[in-house]
């Protein structure tokens, strides 16, 4: 092998062996959820396409009688909006909010 | 008991720019697809950055036909099956409108089905954004000339033994310059889709497979508008530029998606200010619009 050519990265150190190079430098977004549960028809769309699994069913019900999706794990959200676009109540939506630095979480 | 989410102040959803608000909650079903189809349409408009009141939407009648009743931007709701010759007219009368129909595949295909071909055989200059649901929603569930082959409908009990429309290949063999095809899942291609079918100059028809979660979802026991996102999650295969001869609908079958046709051709009106001006010389003013 080229004396010249970086080691290969050791896949047994992170499972994300290939890290992007600017990897400590990227921001990951981060999303302040609307919801406004009056509207909802708990249709599920919103919380079966979330990527970033932010949210969950409510046990109660809202005032029509319907689940309303609940941001159990709101941290997560990373502002995509799928759930903004998918929800056919518009009841849903996302805000950017201050990127924050990136974690290295891997 | 979860916690409702942390109270944020309640701020308006920012679709209530392009919806009135004054007739919403809308009329749809709890999961039926038509609401999402709307926010791929407003989010189409916001990526073109298109003036409000340089867009109008031209409905027929039915459950999507309530559409052009719903968005707040110059619309009309027709009688059914003349959402395409009225937008025909507008258009006509004022070319420099963004004029779009969205209405449901009975409207557009069914009882509306000879003005479709024509406006796409003269490759009129409007957006037809047609809400393939599989059936007519709004009064039953009858029997569409979309309801795949098997499929049972009100009209149908036993099944439904007559060939349905394939709309793209409709809409290709009659003229149409731009046809795509998307689920109402495929929600963020479904808004690429609407904008360059906007941007296009010519007869341009975006094809949306959408749940009916009240009548056909539940005559046929496929379940709610979630399991049959589901279906499209697993059974939509994007094919871009697949012969749209190949894109019949089985029932329950795979359903091919993406963009099937994206050509170039002189529209109605090129056609004819291009003709006069052949016949007339320079004594021809091309045609611009009757409204200045
Ligand atoms: C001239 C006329 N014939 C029949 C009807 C009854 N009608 C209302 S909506 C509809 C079918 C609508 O089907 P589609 O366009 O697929 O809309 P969907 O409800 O499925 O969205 C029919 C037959 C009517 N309103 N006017
Ligand atoms: S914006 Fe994206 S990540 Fe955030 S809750 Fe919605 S779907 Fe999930
Ligand atoms: S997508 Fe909208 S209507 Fe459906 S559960 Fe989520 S918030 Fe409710
Ligand atoms: S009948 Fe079907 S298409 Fe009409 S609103 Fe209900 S689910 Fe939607
Ligand atoms: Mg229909």
């Amino acid at each position: 092998m080229p004396k010249d050519l970086p080691a290969a990265p050791d896949s047994t150190k992170s499972k994300y062996w290939r890290k992007p190079l600017d990897a400590d430098k990227v921001k990951i977004p981060h999303g302040e959820l609307h919801i406004l549960t009056a509207r909802c028809k708990g249709c599920m769309f919103c919380v079966e396409y979330c990527p970033r699994g932010v949210l969950e069913m409510s046990e109660d019900f809202n005032a029509k009688g319907y689940h309303y999706p609940v941001a159990e794990n709101d941290p997560a959200c990373v502002n995509c909006r799928l759930c903004e676009m998918l929800c056919p109540e518009f009841a849903i939506f996302c805000l950017a909010v201050e990127e924050e630095d990136a974690v290295d979480d891997s | 008991m979860k916690k409702p989410a942390a109270a944020a102040p309640e701020m308006p959803h920012p679709m209530e720019e392009l919806l009135r608000m004054d007739r919403i909650p809308h009329i749809w079903c709890p999961t039926c697809g038509l609401g999402t189809v709307v926010t791929a349409f407003a989010a189409a408009l916001e990526t073109l950055e298109l003036p409000l009141d340089d867009v109008a939407v031209v409905s027929g009648i039915g459950c999507t036909g309530r559409v052009a009743g719903y968005i707040k931007v110059d619309s009309f709701h027709t009688t059914h099956g003349r959402a395409i010759p009225f937008a025909t007219g507008l258009h006509l009368t004022n070319p420099k409108l963004k004029t779009v129909v969205i209405s449901g595949d009975g409207d557009l295909i069914s009882i509306g089905g000879n003005h479709f071909i024509h406006a796409a055989r003269r490759n009129v200059d409007i957006t037809v954004i047609c809400v393939n649901n599989f059936t007519y929603a709004m009064t039953g569930g009858q029997v569409a000339p979309t309801t795949p082959l098997g499929a049972n409908a009100s009209t149908m009990p036993y099944g439904n033994y007559e060939r349905p429309f394939n709309i793209p290949y409709l809409a290709e063999s009659s003229g149409a310059v731009y046809v795509a095809r998307w689920s109402a899942l495929h929600v963020r291609r479904l808004t690429t889709a609407i904008a360059e079918a906007l941007e296009k100059p010519g007869f341009s028809v975006v094809e949306v497979i959408s749940p009916c979660s009240t009548l056909y979802s539940r005559r046929n026991r496929l379940g709610t508008g979630l399991d049959l996102m589901k279906f499209y999650h697993d059974n939509c295969v994007i094919k871009h530029g697949a012969p749209t001869r190949e894109l019949d609908i089985g029932f329950q079958e795979e359903i091919t998606v993406g963009k099937f046709v994206d050509l170039e051709r002189p529209t109605y009106v090129d056609a004819m200010n291009k003709w006069y001006a052949g016949v007339f010389g320079d004594d021809y003013e091309p045609y611009e619009g009757a409204v200045k």
